[in-house]
């Protein structure tokens, strides 16, 4: 077995050293009924090539997005990854180390992770980032606990234009502290208005930016309102790529910031690992939940970093922790921090404008289709087309024609019929105008 | 001897004062800046094309202040990040024994698969009918940790190992709900050796926490577990094998015991690599279990994340699995991803971390059903021979065979003025990571060793050569040698105090300096 060191003579000779005779003695306190007599029921060890041949052919049996022209997101986007991330961060010494519990031996990883939050700081808008959480719908959710340990209070104001498996991952960790949870139905075309629905019961209102349809608006009134009523903004931001064009949540009044960062350096990966945002305010700082890394200095009065504020952490707080996470999403923190500073100030703000730049044509070109409108007036890259015909349908016959249309509204609000024709189209700067072009007129013909 | 041109080819005498340098690097080891520090405006690693001319939609919300970014060329970028990757520790460079953490070889071929485009550009919501290998990929995994474990059903979607313990404490949850005992099964029972995340996940789901104690010989204490049994309980929380490396010899009665009294039980597995091909939780009356796929099956630990953490469940438990759920049809795999049902509901946007399950499935097809058992078995074979080599100089916590870890205290280093945090920094000069140290917190001062099945005998000699050398050389007084440590990492120790005191979380650009008179 290429992976195993040991030889039958090692074996024996450690066996020998240990002073018993088999390793089966070493699982002796397993009780015998429990000891299984021979290998499961799997298939035995196999060569690369093998391993290789087996997962390729599943692979194989998928249809990826470089394949077709691909209008996915909802949530996840689809960006070129320079080559340089890839290969950084599959050094052995960021791959192969473990979190950095011993800080003289791990500033690598403690210095990106500086670096991240600072990343993370400036592209919200806020004071401070943690070093990320698993995903930004699992950041949602925090986020939202964190309000609520803030406030004392347990009522919880949902935008319906958050995305919908967001706001499912918030549900099912606020019945565990008998949240009340407020949600009105999704609204495809926006104008909602969550300013009423605040109260001085309100820990926290959780609102999408741009929203699940691509809407883009200003916060800065439900901010105050909020404010008013002691309650927290708190905005989610699934595509990260949008910061580097919009005005920063920070600067509009949001007291917490989360975010998906898959967009910069991660991948597609069919849905994880992902990488969870998490910005707040600095007085906030004691009550957020996941690692964050600090500066200090050494005993010769150098400058370095450790993990820090670690008493709100399980491994020291244990049942009062702030939270149970343990890890965070430590390599893809890296491929974000190391993607941004290849982008730069001038790369982050240009890529940006491109993706809105290609938008705004594919925007243009599906709204001159036959029976089709654009519901999304204000948008960073994503926006929603209403068909006269199922999504469902239609996504599934340009399927044939090479190209990924978009993300069905029954694929995300399964019990909605009312929006089963509508269209979730996200475009990036992978896009090219001939794309945008077939896609128009490939829809023209399946809508004829 | 000099060559022709006269350049000195022997050493001669080497100096041996250190020497101030320049820029504070030390030969290989460079002093690197912050990437804030770095970078000049208008310079860019990346080259995107122009931007076509349109009229901006963006609803008047614009940016209108600078990111704050700086501006670095690819090969500058390049250098910082080399460079500060040199300043790790990694399981590429040396045995890495962190006990409980399980630091194993990351095989490569798992790195190359996972990206592989047929997986790796795959978005979550693409048309089921272009993913149809991604679900056949996932529903495989499954089947394995099913067979692996003994356990009729496995949750997939739980992002790590804590995730997965809320995952399994919610199903139990849901499953005490589901029969009316939601209001009346208010406590969780966990030992003191417990992990954390154990007491943080039951107190997070509203449990109250009740601590059982551990018996002389490290093991939970029935009788004082049977003792606190009742109505009132949910479940236990237990490692096994437990956070001292020890297997916990009466799990079965335990199972039984909790069964009893209608409550579940959960299994930390945390530890399942000791025993993975050996024993089948499921033949140890275990309701659920997550499995952290960077330990047992090797995903990278990547410097604190991504991990993955399935979650075997018991047929009573299997009803309440989050979605979206994977099943084998006639036809193959296939997701559900809102059939509701008796789900406790969604942890995560999307299906659960691909990327991982990928690389997994390819460490247990590479070992096999007979490749996986050798693995405990070497692991377990491993902790031992350190242990029985360590013993005479270190103490023992406990006396018999351990696990896949072995657990030292510090007696051996009473009235030395040498503590475990001291020895743990002077391996770091000896070029080791140090050992988990100061956890379980059941032992006092805690060691815990865990070499896995990755190292060579020659790999573990030395590493026992060097923890000898150590606890003599602490034993004979020669305590600077420990007190000052670690004297060769990039870092001496660092003050957290300080760190903690007045936190500096994020780099901020330097005040315009004063005028200059």
């Amino acid at each position: 077995m290429r992976y195993l060191p040991l030889t039958g003579a090692d074996r024996a000779a450690m066996l020998a050293a240990i002073g018993v005779a088999t390793v089966d003695d070493l699982f002796q306190d397993v009780p015998p009924a429990a000891r299984l007599a021979g290998p499961v029921d799997l298939p035995a060890h196999m060569g690369e090539w093998e391993v290789e041949k087996a997962i390729a052919a599943m692979a194989a049996k998928n249809r990826h997005s470089g394949e077709m022209a691909s209008f996915l997101g909802a949530g996840a986007y689809r960006h070129h990854v320079p080559a340089a991330v890839d290969h950084l961060i599959q050094r052995s010494e960021f791959l192969t180390s473990y979190t950095p519990y011993q800080p003289e031996i791990a500033q690598g990883t403690l210095q990106y992770l500086f670096e991240f939050q600072t990343q993370v700081a400036l592209l919200t808008g806020m004071d401070v980032a943690n070093a990320s959480m698993y995903d930004g719908s699992t950041a949602c959710a925090e986020a939202v606990e964190m309000a609520r340990r803030i406030t004392g209070r347990k009522r919880v104001v949902l935008s319906g234009n958050l995305h919908p498996h967001y706001a499912e991952v918030v549900k099912t960790l606020g019945a565990l502290h008998e949240t009340e949870i407020v949600q009105d139905a999704p609204s495809p075309e926006g104008g909602e208005d969550l300013i009423p629905a605040v109260d001085k019961g309100t820990a926290c209102v959780v609102v999408q930016y741009p929203d699940v349809f691509g809407h883009v608006r200003d916060l800065s009134a439900l901010a105050e309102s909020a404010r008013a009523a002691g309650a927290l903004l708190v905005v989610a931001v699934t595509e990260v790529v949008a910061l580097g064009a919009l005005v920063p949540p920070g600067e509009m009044g949001a007291d917490i910031v989360v975010g998906e960062g898959q967009g910069l350096g991660v991948g597609l990966n069919w849905g994880g690992p992902y990488l969870g945002l998490f910005a707040a305010r600095a007085k906030y700082v004691r009550q957020m939940p996941g690692r964050l890394c600090g500066e200090t200095v050494d005993a010769e009065g150098r400058r370095g970093y450790v993990l820090t504020l670690s008493t709100r952490e399980q491994h020291i707080r244990r049942e009062k922790a702030t939270s149970n996470i343990c890890t965070n999403s430590g390599l893809c923190s890296l491929a974000f921090t190391i993607h941004l500073s290849l982008l730069g100030e001038a790369g982050m703000t240009r890529l940006a404008a491109l993706n809105h730049a290609r938008a705004v044509q594919a925007a243009d070109a599906l709204a001159a289709v036959p029976g089709v409108s654009v519901l999304t007036g204000a948008f960073f890259n994503e926006f929603t087309l209403k068909l006269p015909k199922d999504a469902a349908q239609v996504v599934e016959s340009l399927v044939a024609k090479g190209i990924l249309a978009g993300v069905p509204g029954a694929r995300l609000w399964p019990g909605r019929a009312e929006l089963a024709d509508h269209l979730l189209v996200a475009v990036t700067e992978t896009n090219t105008s001939a794309e945008i072009d077939a896609f128009a007129a490939a829809l023209t013909e399946v809508l004829a | 001897m000099m060559n022709r041109q006269g350049r000195p080819t022997a050493p001669g005498e080497a100096a041996s004062t250190p020497v101030q340098t320049v820029l504070g690097h030390r030969g290989l080891d460079h002093e690197e800046p912050l990437i804030f520090e770095l970078g000049q405006d208008g310079r860019s690693g990346v080259d995107l094309p122009d931007v076509p001319v349109i009229e901006n939609r963006m609803g008047g919300l614009a940016r209108k202040s600078p990111i704050g970014l700086p501006g670095l060329s690819e090969p500058q970028v390049i250098r910082h990040y080399v460079r500060l990757s040199r300043r790790n520790y990694a399981i590429d460079m040396g045995l890495y024994p962190l006990g409980s953490c399980t630091m194993k070889h990351n095989p490569r071929l798992n790195e190359k698969l996972a990206r592989l485009p047929g997986l790796a550009d795959l978005h979550p919501l693409a048309p089921v009918s272009t993913t149809r290998g991604a679900v056949e990929l996932m529903g495989t995994l499954a089947h394995w940790l099913m067979v692996l474990t003994g356990m009729p059903a496995v949750a997939m979607s739980p992002k790590a190992g804590a995730h997965g313990e809320l995952c399994g404490i919610m199903a139990i949850r849901a499953a005490l709900v589901a029969r009316g005992e939601g209001e009346s099964r208010i406590r969780i029972l966990v030992p003191e050796s417990a992990h954390g995340t154990n007491p943080a996940t039951a107190a997070y789901c509203g449990f109250k926490v009740d601590p059982v104690p551990a018996t002389e010989d490290g093991r939970v204490d029935l009788a004082a577990l049977k003792a606190k049994l009742g109505p009132d309980v949910a479940a236990i929380m237990l490692t096994n094998p437990n956070t001292c490396g020890l297997f916990e010899r009466e799990i079965m009665e335990i199972a039984e015991a909790i069964h009893g009294v209608g409550g579940f039980f959960y299994c930390d597995g945390a530890n399942f690599n000791a025993i993975v091909g050996r024993v089948r939780p499921g033949d140890l009356g275990v309701d659920a279990m997550h499995i952290n796929l960077h330990k047992t099956f090797s995903t990278p630990h990547g410097g604190g994340g991504p991990g993955s953490g399935p979650v075997v469940l018991s047929a009573a438990l299997a009803p309440f699995a989050p979605l979206p759920w994977v099943v084998e049809t006639d036809d193959g795999f296939a997701l559900l991803e809102d059939e509701a049902g008796e789900s406790f509901g969604r942890m995560a946007a999307f299906h659960g971390q691909m990327g991982m399950f990928v690389r997994a499935l390819a460490y247990m097809m590479s070992h096999g059903s007979d490749g996986l058992a050798q693995a405990a078995s070497d692991a377990v074979l491993a902790a031992n021979y350190i242990q029985a080599r360590l013993s005479d100089v270190m103490t023992a916590a406990f006396d018999g065979p351990c696990m896949h870890e072995a657990l030292f205290d510090d007696r051996f280093l009473k009235d030395t003025g040498v503590t475990t945090l001291d020895f743990a920094k002077a391996m770091i000069d000896e070029g080791y990571h140090p050992m988990t140290m100061y956890f379980p917190l059941v032992v006092h001062g805690a060691m815990l060793i865990e070499p896995t099945e990755s190292e060579s005998r020659e790999s573990l000699d030395a590493f026992i050569a060097v923890m000898r050398t150590l606890a003599q050389a602490a034993k004979a007084g020669e305590t600077e040698r420990f007190v000052g440590a670690p004297h060769y990492a990039p870092r001496r120790r660092l003050d957290e105090t300080a760190a903690a005191r007045k936190p500096i979380l994020r780099w901020v650009p330097p005040a315009p300096a004063a005028a200059a008179e």
